[in-house]
């Protein structure tokens, strides 16, 4: 085998590590930064100028912390869980190209670390690896709101991944290949954003109940399990769940890029290819910002609730979504390509129905959460 | 191609190595002086009560079962939807036919309550 290919790939692996690091590290910053300013706060200040070395200090002051160990915990699986729960953030990101390819010292250089044809399939394994983490992290701590913590993570996980599935199903119908690659390619003339928004709308919500954040961050619920599965954790370990999380909203919005936004493609990217890593920047950024937006809006649902919306109202939703998205290729192979216009007319029209007929529901979960904040 | 899967090999290899050294920097520069208040199960102040890993609900077990039904047939969905266009109407009808099928399923889950949370 070629050498220089080998070492090309160890150098792109270490720069995506290098880059993801440090993307957790300033989104960290810039979660407490922005949720500060939507609480009319300030923020992280004082280290470094304007708080910019507050990450640095977080890193050195957890180092440095105790590490504790229960005495009745597995102790080969307490310390396995977190770096089972650490790997599949740091490599989900392997089938994503964050750019077309360059020329650098004489070679072509593809800006991604691989374009596997089955992309899309290498990313839902993955992502469901990161279940084994929480579940054995919870159930090593030998501790009972941990224990509950990671069974209730593991069940809203997996109750979510198949509307996640299911809707990761439309960009692959319109793109006719599971190569993330291609499906950026096929949205060279429009964001499938346009052609699939309720598709969109549903991996975003599934998403953000896969990663655990807010409103669904049961696992982690203070009020009640203390922490969820990372109670016990403590020092280094406990900085591993939390780099694996928020790696994971990282990589939940690069993949939402790929799928819906068109990834690193925007004006001249043909001509400038390192303009591509740019686009597919504000991108990610201005997703972000969203998941941090819904963290200071909305408060956290009941665990019965969450479970009804994934089951009752999200997988049957997206179910229905894949059949109008199919339906509407149908059509627009038939009678002209302006008919692939129907799939979001009929999309939003199953959407508001769906509203509709949940509506009892939604107004009494809205009037709670009102009544909660005052 | 399989070489295309060494790539991400490399990286797991890299990545499981920056976990492992991760473990070991808060190993090596943490104190450690566990006493026997510290080493119990954090109960937000308590004493313990009972065993850490208990009995836990059957509807765990319920959600577990209906996702692997369910799962394989968004996996079944992804061979499906690359050869769409080339099925054509076909492929349509005999996916609703298979989803039908699996929707009856659904129904019968639902109105016997697998899917309540009370």
């Amino acid at each position: 085998m070629d050498l220089a290919l080998l070492l090309e790939w160890i150098i792109k692996s270490l720069v995506l590590i290098l880059i993801l690091l440090t993307s957790f590290a300033y989104l960290t910053f810039y979660e407490r930064k922005a949720l500060a300013r939507i609480q009319v706060r300030i923020g992280p200040n004082r280290a470094g100028p304007g708080g910019w070395l507050q990450p640095v200090a977080d890193a050195v002051k957890l180092i440095f912390k105790e590490e504790l160990t229960p005495a009745k915990a597995y102790k080969v699986i307490f310390v396995i869980a977190p770096m089972l729960t650490l790997l599949p953030a740091l490599i989900i990101l392997a089938v994503v190209p964050f750019g077309s390819s360059i020329t650098l010292f004489g070679r072509q250089v593809s800006l991604g670390i691989t374009d596997i044809n089955v992309g899309v399939l290498y990313i839902m394994a993955v992502a469901s690896i990161s279940v084994y983490g929480i579940v054995l992290a919870g159930w090593s701590s030998n501790n009972k709101y941990a224990m509950l913590g990671g069974i209730r993570s593991s069940a809203q996980m997996i109750s979510y991944e198949l509307a996640l599935g299911l809707s990761i199903i439309g960009p692959i119908l319109l793109a006719e290949s599971m190569s993330i690659g291609e499906i950026i390619d096929a949205q060279r003339g429009i964001w499938f954003l346009f052609l699939q928004p309720v598709g969109a709308i549903i991996f975003w919500t599934a998403t953000l109940a896969e990663v655990n954040r807010s409103p669904f961050d049961m696992p982690e619920a203070e009020q009640e399990l203390t922490a969820g599965y990372h109670v016990e954790y403590s020092g280094m370990k406990f900085a591993l769940f939390f780099i694996a999380e928020y790696m994971k909203m990282i990589a939940v919005s690069v993949i939402l890029a790929a799928l819906f936004l068109g990834g690193y493609r925007g004006p001249f990217v043909d001509q400038v290819p390192l303009l591509g890593p740019l686009y597919l920047f504000v991108k990610v950024f201005v997703l972000l910002f969203i998941m941090i937006w819904v963290r200071a809006t909305l408060p956290r649902i009941r665990y019965d609730r969450l479970m009804a919306f994934g089951w009752k109202l999200l997988f049957p939703l997206a179910l229905t979504n894949v059949f109008l998205t199919a339906v509407g290729i149908i059509l627009a192979d038939t009678y002209g390509p302006a008919f692939l216009w129907s799939i979001p007319l009929m999309s939003i029209l199953a959407f508001l129905v769906v509203n509709y007929l949940a509506r009892d529901r939604i107004a009494t979960a809205s009037a709670q959460a009102v009544s909660f904040r005052r | 191609m399989l070489i295309e899967y060494l790539p991400i090999a490399i990286l797991l290899v890299i990545s499981t190595g920056l976990a492992a050294l991760i473990v070991w920097i808060g190993n090596t520069f943490g104190p450690r002086r566990p006493t026997l208040r510290k080493s119990l199960p954090y109960e937000s102040g308590m004493n313990p009560i009972g065993p850490g890993t208990r009995r836990m609900p059957v509807r765990f077990y319920l959600v577990a079962v209906l996702f692997i039904l369910f799962d394989i047939e968004v996996v079944f969905f992804l061979p499906w939807a690359i050869v769409f266009r080339q099925l054509g109407l076909f492929g349509l009808i005999e996916m609703f036919v298979f989803i039908f099928i699996l929707l009856v399923g659904y129904v019968y889950a639902w109105k016997k309550g697998a899917l309540e949370w009370e």
